[in-house]
Order: C-alpha cells, then structure tokens, then sequence
C-alpha cells in the first residue's frame, strides 16, 4: 500500500534531512542559547537584539545593529530575531550564498534609513561606521564631501544623486572579494 | 505547516518554469496567441474545481503534448548547446511523470479491480498537477513573452539581450540540474552525490587551512599588517622591503656558511696551527682587549670571519673540498644570484603593477561597500580594520585630490625647474666639500699623525654625516616648491638623496683604494724580505749542515714575519662601517623618535606650548631614509661579502633585530604621514636604485679580483699571481683535458665578440617584440573602456525605456502582462486550488488507506521541489518570501531596470 511513494518520500526526506541536518540543528541549538528560559515556551520565541549582538561572530562588526534590523521580521522594529529570522541571516552569510543574495542584503545594511537607496546620508553613516567610532579615525567633513561626491560619480549611473539597488549591484557583481569578506 | 511549505514549492516551481521556458522566446507570436487561447480554455475549468473532470486533464495533457511538438521544433533551430540544455530539462520532467505513472500502475496491481477506475483517476489527478504547474508555467512565460514583445516594438536591442538573458537562465537551469541531480536519485547515485558533497566541503575546509597556514607562514606578515593599517601602505612597503632583504640575506649566508665558513672550521687547520691563523706575537698582549675586539683587531682579525684566516691548500679533507675554488665561485655566485632575484623580482613585480584593468572604475565603492571583512570577529583586529579603512580612505582621497588640481601649470613648472636647480646646486656643493675633504686628509695622511688633531683626523667622517644629516632634511623643504603627489615626491627624494650617498660610498672607496695600494707597496717589501730571509736561511742551512734536504725553519707561528694582508684590511673596514651604521641607525631611533616621543608625550603636561601639535610633535616615519640606508648597507655587504666570509651573518642579524626593533619603534613613537598615500603598486623603485647599487658594488669587488695581486702570506689566494688563477688550476688539473680546450676555444676573443653582438640583437629584438605588447596592450585597454562606456549608456537606456513601459503597462487595467503583477496574483488561485483538490479527493477517497495516500501525494510533492540547498541559490528579491507570512507581496523587483527595492517589514 502506498510503498513506492513513501519510499520516494523517504529518500528525499532522508536526503533533505542529511543536508540539512547539522546545519539545522547547529543553527537551533546556538540559537536557542540565545534564547532565555521563559521565551522558550513561546509558540514562535524571538531573541532581543542585545542578545544576538553578543554573539561573538557580530561582537566587532560596525553594521551589526544593522544586521539584525535587516533580517528582523518583528513589528515592533526593535531588531528581535526568530528562529526563521535567524536561519536567514545565517544562510544570508553562509559561504554557499549567491552573490546576488549577499548583495541584496548588503544593501539593505547599508541603507540606513530604509528608503530603498543609498543617499547621501546613508553613505556619510556607512563611512564612519567603517571608519570607527573614535575621533582619530575618522574623516574630516572636507574628507568626507568628497569621498561621497566620489562613490556618487563611480556608481551612481542614473545621476540621481543616489544609488539604487541595481546600480549597487552592479558594482558589487565587479567586486572581486565581495562574495569571500561578506560571511560570518 | 504543509500548506505553507506547499505554497513554496509551487512558487519555486513557477520560478524554474519561468528560468526553464524563458527559452521559448523566438516562438512565433501566433504560437503565443495560439497558447493564449489554451489557457484561457483551461482556466475555466481549473477555477471551478478539477475534480471530477477527469476528461479534460486528459484533454489538456494531449494538448500539452501537441503544445510541445512545435516547441521543440523551433528550438531545434537554436544552438545546439541550448537546446540539450532543454533537452534535458524536459527528459528530468517527463521522468517525473513516468515515475508517478508507474506508481500509479503499480497500486494498480494491489488494488481490488472495483477500485481501479478511481486510483488511474488519481494518477491522472497527478499528471493533472503537474500539468497545472506546468500550465503556470507556461502563463509565466507567456507574460514574460508579452512583455519582450511589447518592448521589442520598442526596442529590438532589448530583446536580444533578452534573448542573452535567457541563455543565462536555462545555463543556470542546466547547472543546477547538474548541482543536484544525485539529491534527486536515489541508491547508489545518491550515496556517491553524499560523498562528493562531503569531499566538496572537505576540500573547502581544507584549502581553506591551507591558505591560513601559507599566510601564518610568511614571517611578520601580522606585524607588517598592523604597521599598514595605522601607516599606510608607504610605510609597510618599508617593512615588506625589508623582509624581502632579509630572505635575500638568508641565503647568502646559507652559501657562505654551507660553502665556505663551515668546511674551513671542519675540515681545515685549526687556529694557531700556521701563521695566518695565529695572532703575532706583538699584538697578542691586546688581543683580548675589548677596545681592540671592538675594532675587529686582535683575535677578531685572525678568525674566520675574515679572508686572510683561510688557508690555501687546494684541498682540505677527506672530502678533496676544493676550497679556494669555492671561495672565489661562491664571491662571485652571491652577486650572480643577487642580480638574478633583484631582476627576477622586478619583472614580477612589473607583471603585477602593470595591468590597471578593472581597478581603476570603482576604486572608492569598493573600497567603501566590500571594505569590511565580516569575518572578523576580534575587537583589536576591528580596531585594526578599521584605521585601515580609514588609511586607505585617505590615501585614495589624496590620490583623487592630485588627480583633480590643475592650477596654474606655468607656476608650478617654473617652481619644479628652481628646486631642482636650487638641489642640483646643493648636490655639487656637498659633491665639492667631499672632494675637498678628501683631499685634505690625503695631505693630512703624510704627515704624522700625532699632530694632528683629532678633527682634522675625522674630519671626512665627520664632514659626511653632516651632510648626512643637513642634506635630506634641505632636499625635502626644497621639494615641498615643486607640490609632486608625495608618492612621486619620495621618488625624488629618495633619487636625490642616492646621489648624495652615492659621493659618500665612493669617496669611501676612493680612500680605501689609496689604502690598498699603499699596503700592497708594504707588502711587497715585506715579501721580498722573507724571501730573501728564507733565502739565507736555506743557504746557512745547506752549508752549515751539508744537506740539501732542509726542513722549513722552526719558528712559531706568531713569530712569522708577515705581510699586512690587504684584503682582511678591507673586511675590517666594510665591517666597521656596517656595525657603525647599525649604531648610528638604532641610536637614531631612540633618541630622535623614542626620546623626542618620550619627552613630547610626558613633558606635554608641564610646558609653555603645546609640545604634540607644536613644534617638536612626534616623529614621522623616514620612508627614504630608511630605504636608502637599508640599500645601501646592502651595498656594503655585497662588496664586503668577499673579504668579510662573517659580514653575511652580521647582515642577517642587524636585519633580524632591525625589523622587530623598527616595526616596535613605529608602532610607539611615529605618527602617520599627514597625507598618507599609497605606494605605489610595485616598489620597483626600490628594486631599481638597489639593482643599481649592486651594480655599483659589482664593480670595484670584480676589479680586485681580476687585476689586484692576492697577498702572498695569507687568505685562500696566497702564491698565485691572481685570484681567478683557481680556476684555471681547476680546469688544468682535475678536469678532463677536452674541457680545457673548450675552455680555451670559449675565451677565444673570436668568439666572444659574436656573442655579444648577438646578445645585443637578441636584446633589440626582445625591445621592439616588448614595445608592441605594450601597443597592442593600450589598444586593447581603450577597447575595453569602449564596451564599458557602451554598456553604462545602454544600461541607463534601458532602464529609461522600462519606466516608461512600465508607466504604459500601469495603465492597461486588464492586462496582467506585468510580471510582478503575476506574481502577486498567482498563489492566491494556487492556495484555493490546492485547498480544494485536496478535501474533495480525501472526501471521495474510502477508507483509512486511500487517506494516507492522499497525504502522502501531497508530501511527495512537497518534498521533490524544495532542495536544501535551494534557499540559496536563489535570489531573494523576487521570492519575496511570500511564502510565511511576511509583510506585503513583493514589490516588482524582478524587473533589471526597475529596482524598487523590497518591501521593509
């Protein structure tokens, strides 16, 4: 009765689940580490952001706030991650993720005011990201002005003063070691 | 949450649909509308509900298959490639179906006969969903169709890159097929795809190591990195340079020692055995004096570290070591091998720096959207990364400032001229105060020495180090005139200053040849004496003993009356210079930047001005200078290898001690270049005044080797009218005769010169084939510019053409052309269908049996489509992850030109 087909069932599930499953788990496990005791009784739990920013792979990184704000699917914006959420970024980051997928989101990071593209005030805040929090790092506004007026002329093909998401990809796809330096 | 997962699958599958039938493009339009109609046929049913129509599943898949027919044929006029591309695909499907057919047949079987009506029903219930999914697909791609078309009226050039883009898809279709076909099979196939993606990963993890280790490998790499990151690369390409040397120098003394210095302690006389190994007894009572040891005198002088200790035997033993001979070949092989590694890495060097390519389109976006290495998971190294993303921020902003000033070029023209001349004008009067000095301590040297003063002794060491001193510091204020980008700026510097030392190193030589010949006429006195001494001897003995068979005199070796031996002298001398350039070096950097950095720092707090900002402040790193000294220590080296057998080591060690001292000193005291810029890609600068400084130092060690007697009483040469004469002892005695006549024949001038006429034209042909490279290479540069400009013109056409279709397709209301629209539209139908084909058949179905197997049809196809691996290949933008509830529907992403972004929950 009906042997075949579980049978094919099987062979893909077993399949799927030696893909996926250490992956899997070793992505649930760290992340219910995250998680505290009474969240774990939750339907669908989420990890506040503090918690998801001490993890010792986004501890040093200037954009993690943004990280978790990207993947969040929280309403109340405050940055909290599901277990999905958290797979996500994690598949975001991972080293098999396409190029197109690493820059999409790499975009969204960099959009600071989530508008949809990277102006002039995204890209001030992405430099000094870069550049450090302390004040001997960073770069004067002259430094700045230009440094902007610059990244504008290279990738800013439309002349809009902007860069949008094709145009960010467009450079990043020229990018030799984007695909290698955006993964945790 | 089967539903949901289900919900993927379908979508996936309509976006490999989309990738696969992407293809049929070039059909004809009348097929399109042909198709069109079918689906309009077909849509009635399905919204109604599709079980119970048995018929017309039936129906549709005939027509699918007539559908099929004239798809093949016209992909049959594509190229080949393409097209077993589709062949493929369509093979992969249709063994789908087959499987489930024969699942269905196969249940047949068991089945009571009552029942077989409704289980081939089932079956065709299957093939049905599928050729729904297969009928979304052709939706799919029929929209896509309108849309190529309706921008095909428009745009012809639109549709072929289309048409490129479709390509791209069915590529990708093939790879991933490729990808995960063993996922998909079963068995054996499945096992063998289990172990190549273990050994895939492996491989990964393992390269990976592998690269880490290569990198933990090269010594100071994280040093010279943390250098860069707070100096720039300027400053680090000091530091790469000096390890460069440092390898250089490693095997010199490998040669040295393996080749000369080790056999001769092994194997030859130990010290205080012959006269040449053995301190004279005048000088023994201060042999131990630290004053002298300091001085490389006393037992120094007689030690291995210097040419005249090594004796002449022609071999030493039980090996027949030759070890003259390898004393000369491996004096010369160092410069051989240095010139080949100097000229090696130059043209390396120029490999690397040559191309521009890509680079020069997105400096300032790379640097600004790929900069950060996500990777990074320590704070210091953040610390680190991010003071270099700072240094390469600016030195790329200092690079564009240069690139964009244009003033006043007759200004600046005529201040260039002036400071060249101004240092032109310096260079000759330091070359004339050189000269001058020289002069004066060769009438100083006549007379006797204790009545002079002890300036007037030191008085051409001193007078260079002034210039030393005074010099650099001049040329640089001079050069601030000429506003060069300071890259270029220290390239004239450092030009500069080479000419200055390069009058410092031959005045130095210049002195010591005086020297040298003053000791040779010493020494052939001396020769002469012992000669006729020994003469004497020889006569008194035979007379006095009546004997011709004459023991050599007995006396002890520090009694033997000896010659001044020349080239130990010149050892001293080149050692002395490196070990008071050491000095001088490293007392510079502690009190010029330690103790200016110390005093700067702490006495900040109890001062009238402000110490860091005003006018002592900290200390820069002195790229030139440091360059310079290393080369021309280097230089000092090469010529004193040859007299010096320890001066090698003595490099290797300043070397080794330099780069921890220098790397600490930087580190602590300097601070960063007020403009930090880049180096320049190749530091064939530095390759180039060393190549030249070599060549310098080649020079004078090849004339005494060729045309200066050895000394008759010491070192491996002694007795032979020449040094080269080894070799020629070599070739006469313990080679093959015919080797001697080749040898003969090849130094034959009648030989020599055509060889190097031909060498000349080889090189002019080596020239002329380089020079069109060179041509063929702008060429091809200016083309590449071309397509790039052509493909940002085209790039922003197009995206102005897809505004306005898109303005134009908004305002057709009942026309779903639109893909994203699509998108939207279509899992809604797919959910209701799903839901509805799903209760009727549990519903119909009698028995606990026939339920299970309706949740299992369902599993089994949610479990084909959706591979692991998947979720990432595939762009996130469209999917829009509709799939869970997750904000609105998609924004039109898909759309190249379009570029909303997605919604933002």
């Amino acid at each position: 009765m009906g042997t075949t087909a579980s049978q094919l069932r099987k062979d893909l599930l077993s399949e799927y689940q030696w893909r996926l499953m250490h992956v899997f788990f070793r992505a649930h496990k760290r992340f219910s580490e995250l998680l505290s005791k009474e969240d774990r009784n939750l339907p669908t739990p989420r990890v506040p952001m503090e918690k998801v920013l001490s993890l010792p792979e986004l501890k040093s990184n200037p954009f993690r706030k943004r990280i978790c704000h990207v993947f969040s699917t929280s309403d109340m914006k405050d940055g909290s991650l599901t277990f999905e959420d958290f797979l996500d970024l994690l598949s975001a980051f991972s080293d098999s993720a396409t190029l197109e997928i690493k820059s999409h989101y790499a975009f969204r990071i960099f959009d600071f005011d989530d508008d949809g593209t990277l102006d002039g005030g995204d890209l001030e805040k992405l430099v000094n990201c870069l550049t450090g929090e302390t004040d001997d790092t960073r770069l004067t506004t002259e430094e700045m002005r230009q440094l902007i007026s610059n990244i504008l002329e290279e990738s800013d093909i439309d002349k809009d003063g902007t860069v949008n998401l094709s145009e960010f990809q467009h450079v990043i796809s020229r990018s030799p070691d984007f695909v290698r330096s955006v993964q945790i | 949450m089967p539903s949901q997962k289900k919900n993927d699958i379908a979508i996936r599958m309509e976006d490999v649909g989309i990738e696969i039938d992407g293809e049929l493009d070039s059909g004809s339009e009348d097929e399109a509308r042909r198709r069109d109609r079918n689906r309009k046929a077909k849509a009635s049913p399905r919204a109604g509900g599709r079980n119970g129509k048995p018929a017309t599943s039936e129906d549709e898949e005939e027509e699918e298959d007539q559908d099929e027919a004239p798809r093949k044929r016209a992909r049959k006029k594509k190229a080949s490639a393409q097209d077993s591309e589709e062949e493929e695909e369509e093979d992969d499907r249709s063994v789908k179906r087959k499987g489930t057919k024969a699942a269905g047949r196969k249940k047949k079987a068991v089945e009571e006969e009552s029942e077989e009506s409704e289980e081939e029903e089932r079956g065709k219930k299957k093939k049905g969903r599928k050729v729904t999914n297969k009928k979304q697909k052709d939706e799919q791609n029929k929209e896509k169709k309108g849309d190529a078309k309706g921008k095909g009226g428009k745009d012809k050039g639109n549709v072929k890159d289309k048409k490129n883009k479709n390509g791209k898809y069915s590529r990708e279709c093939q790879a991933f097929v490729e990808k995960f076909e063993g996922a998909l099979g079963k068995g054996k196939g499945r096992k063998l795809y289990a172990y190549k993606v273990m050994m895939a990963k492996k491989m990964i993890k393992f390269n990976r190591d592998f690269d880490n280790f290569k990198t933990a490998c090269i010594p100071w790499e994280r040093k010279i990195k943390e250098v860069e990151s707070h100096f720039g690369s300027s400053v680090a390409s000091y530091f790469i340079f000096l390890r460069w040397m440092y390898g250089l120098n490693l095997v010199l003394f490998a040669f040295m020692f393996g080749l000369v210095v080790l056999p001769e302690v092994m194997m030859g006389l130990p010290y205080g055995s012959i006269a040449r190994k053995t301190v004279p007894r005048a000088e023994q009572e201060r042999a131990m004096d630290i004053s002298v040891l300091l001085d490389f005198g006393g037992y120094c002088k007689y030690s291995i570290l210097f040419y005249g200790f090594y004796n002449d035997e022609r071999t030493i033993g039980v090996l027949q070591f030759r070890l003259p001979l390898s004393y000369l070949l491996v004096g010369v092989g160092i410069f051989g091998y240095s010139l080949m590694v100097v000229i090696r890495t130059m043209a390396r060097n120029s490999d690397e720096g040559g191309d521009g390519g890509d680079d020069g389109q997105f400096t300032f976006a790379f640097k600004m959207f790929t900069s950060w290495d996500y990777l990074i998971g320590n704070p210091e190294t953040a610390d680190n990364k991010y003071a270099s993303i700072t240094t390469s921020f600016k030195e790329s902003i200092v690079d564009e400032q240069e690139n964009q000033k244009d003033e006043n070029i007759h200004l600046r023209r005529f201040l260039r001229v002036l400071a060249n001349f101004l240092i032109l004008c310096s260079l000759g009067g330091s070359g004339f105060l050189i000269y001058f000095v020289v002069k004066r301590s060769q009438e100083f040297a006549n007379l006797d020495q204790d009545e002079l003063s002890w300036f007037e002794k030191n008085e051409v060491e001193f007078v260079m180090s002034l210039l030393g001193l005074v010099c650099p510091p001049l040329f640089e204020t001079i050069a601030e005139l000429e506003e060069y980008h300071p890259r270029i700026a220290l390239k004239w510097q450092l030009g500069r200053i080479f000419a200055l030392f390069l009058g410092n190193l031959y005045t130095f030589l210049f002195a010591l040849f005086d020297e040298v010949n003053a000791k040779l006429e010493k020494e052939k006195s001396i020769r002469n004496a012992t000669i006729w001494g020994l003469n004497e001897y020889y006569s008194n003995y035979s007379s006095y003993h009546n004997t011709t068979d004459i023991p050599p005199p007995d006396i002890h070796p520090a009694d033997v009356i000896r010659g001044p031996c020349w080239e130990t002298a010149v050892g001293i001398e080149f050692v002395k210079l490196t070990v008071s350039d050491i000095q001088v070096t490293y007392m510079t950097i502690l009190i010029g930047d330690f103790l200016r950095a110390m005093i700067v720092r702490f006495l900040n707090y109890c001062w009238c001005w402000d110490l860091e900002a005003g006018f002592p402040s900290y200390g820069e790193f002195d790229i030139s200078g440091n360059v310079l000294g290393l080369i021309f220590n280097q230089g000092m080296i090469w010529m004193g290898a040859f007299y010096a057998p320890g001066l090698v080591g003595l490099n290797v060690l300043r070397l080794l001690t330099s780069m921890y001292y220098q790397s600490w000193a930087v580190m602590s005291c300097n601070v960063p270049h007020e403009r930090v810029f880049k180096a320049s890609k190749s530091n064939n600068f530095y390759m180039g005044l060393l190549l030249l400084v070599l060549f310098l130092s080649l020079l004078p060690v090849v004339y005494t080797i060729m045309t200066l007697p050895p000394s008759f009483d010491c070192g491996p040469f002694s007795g032979r009218e020449q040094m080269y004469n080894v070799v020629m002892e070599t070739i006469e005695n313990d080679l093959p005769a015919f080797i001697g006549n080749i040898f003969t024949y090849a130094t034959n001038p009648g030989l020599i010169l055509p060889a190097v006429l031909l060498m000349v034209l080889a090189i002019y042909y080596l020239n002329a084939t380089s020079k069109n490279y060179q041509n063929a290479n702008l060429e091809l540069k200016k083309k590449m510019q071309m397509a790039r400009d052509e493909e940002k013109n085209r790039r922003n056409n197009k995206e102005n053409t897809n505004q306005v279709m898109q303005d134009l397709e908004d305002l057709l209301p009942n026309r779903s052309l639109l893909p994203p629209a699509a998108e939207e539209e279509n899992p809604p139908p797919d959910k209701v269908r799903e839901k509805g084909s799903k209760s009727p058949k549990v519903a119909k179905r009698p028995g606990a049996a026939a339920n299970g197997k309706g949740v299992n049809l369902q599993n089994d196809v949610s479990l084909a489509a959706p591979n692991p691996k998947a979720a990432v290949t595939h762009p996130p933008g469209p999917r829009g992850l509709s799939g869970n509830a997750r904000g609105p529907p998609p924004g039109p992403v898909r759309g190249r030109g379009r570029g909303t972004p997605p919604p933002r929950h």
